[in-house]
């Protein structure tokens, strides 16, 4: 295809090689999969979103004159199960995921590409589902169904929802599946273990938590079903059922649930850091041994979540024991990180800042965890905003960045254009100040007697929330500045090359967009990973 | 390369598996005590061991990968009952 | 007839695959980890019936001994059979006799269908002793409160379980109309082998079963 004319010849790749709407709702092409994601995901964002600027809303006055209480426990409640199930259980393994590990391991697709639409349109369905549990009125069970409110006494959709959720577990269970299988049986040639980027390291951890624990919550909901339905009521209390059953079994996957969350976002900081400080990962080994660490640690610390429910305090020690020690792998994570970036030559491009952001407010909701696995403490800050705010440091102020990090960091290789770095960096500090803003006078709501799920409070909580809710708002702003720029990208975006970043990694060596097969030929690695002494020193474009 | 099991070899099993079932079915008429719990776990591990090994070709696969995925499903399930019951049997200890 | 055999396969070699080895390794492996997801998914049963027979051993007793001794043991013994008619029919087919894997898989189906035959009467017969939890239960013996618990947890995990079973018919016919079609062989026969796996997996949770449900403490009859 010889184009002596124009410079920006179009070249086939995975974008341009076929048209229609067909060849996207029936593609097995990995990288156009992981784009159908990205929209559906980004959708489910903003309707968790819009729940939490309701929230916000209505805690601006002490009283709760917005909306009734019903309806403020169905708004959390929703809130909570977009927030969690559709957004960022499949954030990054669905997306940057799904899109780069066949890449970053040099295969032409995952294990199975077939597999991998189904998961996808699973998601839709359980979407769509919940979508209709919304607008038929929602349930308030909290996300967390907890019986026998939701069993027993509930006129709400709660079995709708339960569905809804169900399904869109049995997505991530396939995801999980496949990115097992694709990263033991697919590496190219000479791509050991030990040379696989940290990326490949998390999103496997986090595809062991979603094949293990995810069918205890598919049962878990499926009990409460058939309680509901058919009065087989294995938590029923007339019957000597135990509501703390329920708690066990929905934690056992909902603790190691937000590993699913936060290891992959480990995973985008771990390739971010390295590359704008021109250095490899300090102690390689040892972050990809973290994640492993985090994900069979994690299953062991559910109880946690039931400290002040009842279970047996020899039990509870037993688990705030193991609380302590998951903390070990993550904070192994975040001193590597740090020793990555010492004397390391920085660019502050807008993934660094994310990445950075990352760090600081992961280390602080991470730590905040610590205070919570103490039972001592747990017994005062349970179910108030403190809890709120720990998660949502992690969460948000985790999670989120650092998807939005891996946005903006592969934004160039999967549109072929480069974002505004300006913009980039503005929306950055914006959702930064917002964030920080909104939760951090969350923990002192939650520790001077604030409780979570209530839509009125005392008025002297009022000034913290009127800033919190004030933070929210400047949240709002930032995250909807990408939402314009990256559009605006496609069309008007500078052209970004093979690696604008001079990044290391297999998917740099190929073109911006790839080709469908990702590689002209299959590549055979012979080089460690992160071989930042070996690319330039200099990152080409930046600015 | 691919392992073939010979029909010797299941019809084996299968008859073993047949002679574990009647002497489950004929131990749970014994007074055990606390032992019957045990007892008739012991079988059906030998019986699920048996059908897993065999039936499933686990003690055919070659590939490392594979059997660690085998050996962390039914480790992850011990984990769920076990810590589970540190909370039931504790109760009482209060 | 080999030449075929391998013409099949390289039909069926997908093309993000290096060769034929790598992908039934895939698929292998693909289908253990679906298994394990099983594991976890009866697991929270299983956790649920130990939870309870540990603080309501008396009602578990009782409760077991109103189950259909007979079906259950007999079934017990189906399953067993149905899951070697289903090895020999992998068997069959990596030896290329594709019809004796037809016949093989016909018989798996009689057993299996034969299972939830007996599972049906059974089920029948608890209803109409009363002993379906809900309105209609009615349990004359003592502890009748955590005796329907029993019940309700023998009704969730054998109707998982019988779940399963019907859906192991669906695959296993799916293998059989597929063979008769001539889509397996020597050289590829992945899908008949992940059915094989799923079959006894599913055998296997009814070997657990059946001594946690109808085999405690029978020296107390009477």
């Amino acid at each position: 295809m010889a184009t002596a004319t124009t410079v920006t010849a179009e070249r086939e790749n995975y974008l341009n090689a076929s048209y229609g709407f067909r060849s996207w709702l029936l593609t097995t092409d990995h990288k156009r999969i992981a784009l159908l994601y990205l929209i559906s995901i980004t959708f489910f964002f903003f309707i968790g979103g819009f729940f939490a600027l309701l929230i916000r809303l209505e805690l601006l006055t002490p009283q709760g004159d917005l909306v009734q209480a019903d309806t403020y426990n169905k708004l959390f409640s929703m809130h909570g199960q977009v927030m969690i199930f559709f957004f960022l259980i499949p954030a990054v393994p669905a997306v940057l995921g799904n899109f780069l590990v066949p890449m970053m391991i040099g295969a032409k697709d995952l294990a199975f590409p077939r597999i991998n639409l189904l998961s996808w349109y699973l998601f839709i369905i359980g979407g769509g589902l919940m979508l209709y549990t919304i607008l038929t009125g929602g349930v308030d069970t909290g996300w967390t169904f907890y019986v026998p409110l939701s069993t027993a006494f509930l006129g709400t959709h709660v079995v709708l929802a339960a569905v809804s959720i169900f399904i869109a577990g049995f997505s991530s269970i396939l995801t999980g599946l496949n990115f097992i299988v694709t990263i033991h049986r697919m590496r190219a040639p000479g791509m050991t273990w030990g040379r696989m980027p940290l990326f490949l390291w998390s999103n496997y951890a986090t595809a062991i938590i979603q094949v293990l624990g995810t069918p205890v919550l598919a049962i878990s909901l499926s009990l409460v079903g058939l309680e509901r339905l058919f009065h087989l009521g294995v938590f029923n209390p007339q019957l000597g059922g135990d509501p703390l059953l329920f708690q066990h079994l929905f934690w056992f996957y909902s603790h190691p649930a937000v590993y699913i969350m936060i290891l992959p976002g480990m995973g985008v900081v771990s390739e971010i850091i390295p590359c704008f400080s021109r250095k490899r990962v300090f102690g390689y080994e040892f972050v990809a041994l973290a994640s492993i660490g985090i994900a069979v640690l994690g299953f062991l610390v559910w109880a946690h979540h039931m400290f002040v429910a009842g279970i047996s305090v020899y039990s509870a020690m037993v688990f705030s024991f193991f609380s302590y020690l998951v903390a070990v792998p993550s904070a192994i994570k975040v001193f590597n990180w740090t020793a990555t970036m010492y004397k390391g030559k920085i660019y502050y491009t807008t993934p660094m800042l994310y990445a950075m952001g990352f760090i600081g407010l992961f280390t602080m909701g991470g730590m905040t965890g610590l205070f919570l696995a103490s039972l001592g403490v747990d017994v005062h800050v349970t179910d108030t905003y403190f809890v709120v705010a720990h998660f949502h440091y992690i969460m948000v102020g985790g999670m989120v960045m650092a998807y939005l990090a891996g946005m903006h960091f592969w934004w160039p290789k999967i549109t072929g254009r480069m974002y505004p770095e300006g913009w980039g960096r503005l929306a950055a500090l914006t959702i930064f100040i917002g964030f920080n803003l909104t939760f951090f006078p969350q923990f002192i709501l939650g520790w001077t007697g604030m409780p979570r799920r209530y839509h009125a409070y005392p008025a002297e909580f009022q000034v913290l929330n009127v800033l919190s809710t004030a933070g929210s708002t400047v949240l709002a702003v930032g995250y909807l500045l990408p939402m314009v720029y990256f559009l605006w990208s496609l069309r008007y975006g500078k052209e970004a090359g093979d690696n604008p970043w001079g990044a290391a990694g297999l998917e740099w060596k190929t073109t911006s967009p790839p080709p469908t097969y990702n590689f002209e030929e299959t590549p055979v690695v012979t080089w460690e990973a992160y071989n930042y002494d070996d690319l330039p020193k200099e990152v080409p474009v930046v600015g | 390369m691919e392992h073939i099991v010979s029909a010797k070899i299941y019809f084996t099993v299968w008859a073993v598996l047949m002679c574990l079932t009647v002497t489950t079915a004929a131990v749970s008429y014994l007074d055990l005590g606390a032992f019957s719990i045990v007892v008739a776990l012991i079988i059906a591990t030998l019986k699920g061991s048996l059908v897993v090994l065999f039936f499933m070709h686990a003690k055919y696969i070659n590939v490392k990968a594979t059997l660690l995925v085998i050996l962390a499903g039914f480790f992850w399930l011990i984990i769920l009952l076990l810590m589970t019951m540190t909370d039931y049997i504790t109760r009482a200890w209060s | 007839m080999s030449d075929s055999s391998e013409a099949l396969a390289t039909h069926e070699l997908r093309h993000h695959f290096e060769n034929m080895e790598q992908q039934s390794g895939a698929s292998s492996m693909g289908m253990w980890v679906f298994l394990i997801t099983e594991i976890m998914f009866f697991g929270g049963m299983f956790m649920a019936y130990l939870a309870y027979r540990y603080e309501y051993f008396t009602a578990w007793q009782e409760g077991s001994q109103h189950m259909d001794f007979w079906i259950g043991t007999v079934n017990t013994a189906v399953l067993i059979c149905s899951s070697l008619t289903m090895a020999m029919a992998v068997l069959a087919i990596q030896q290329g006799r594709r019809r004796l894997t037809s016949i093989m898989l016909t018989i798996t189906l009689c057993f299996a269908i034969a299972f939830l035959v007996l599972k049906g009467i059974e089920y029948h017969g608890h209803w109409l002793a009363h002993e379906f939890p809900g309105p209609s239960f009615h349990f004359a013996g003592i502890d009748p409160r955590h005796v329907e618990m029993f019940f309700v947890l023998y009704f969730v995990m054998t109707g998982f379980h019988a779940l399963h079973v019907l859906i192991g018919i669906g695959l296993v016919s799916t293998m059989l109309y597929m063979n008769e079609r001539g889509h397996f062989s020597a050289d590829y026969h992945n899908p008949i082998e992940n059915v094989g796996l799923y079959w006894h997996f599913v055998d296997l949770v009814w070997i657990y079963l059946y001594p946690l449900l109808y085999l405690i403490g029978h020296h107390h009859v009477g």
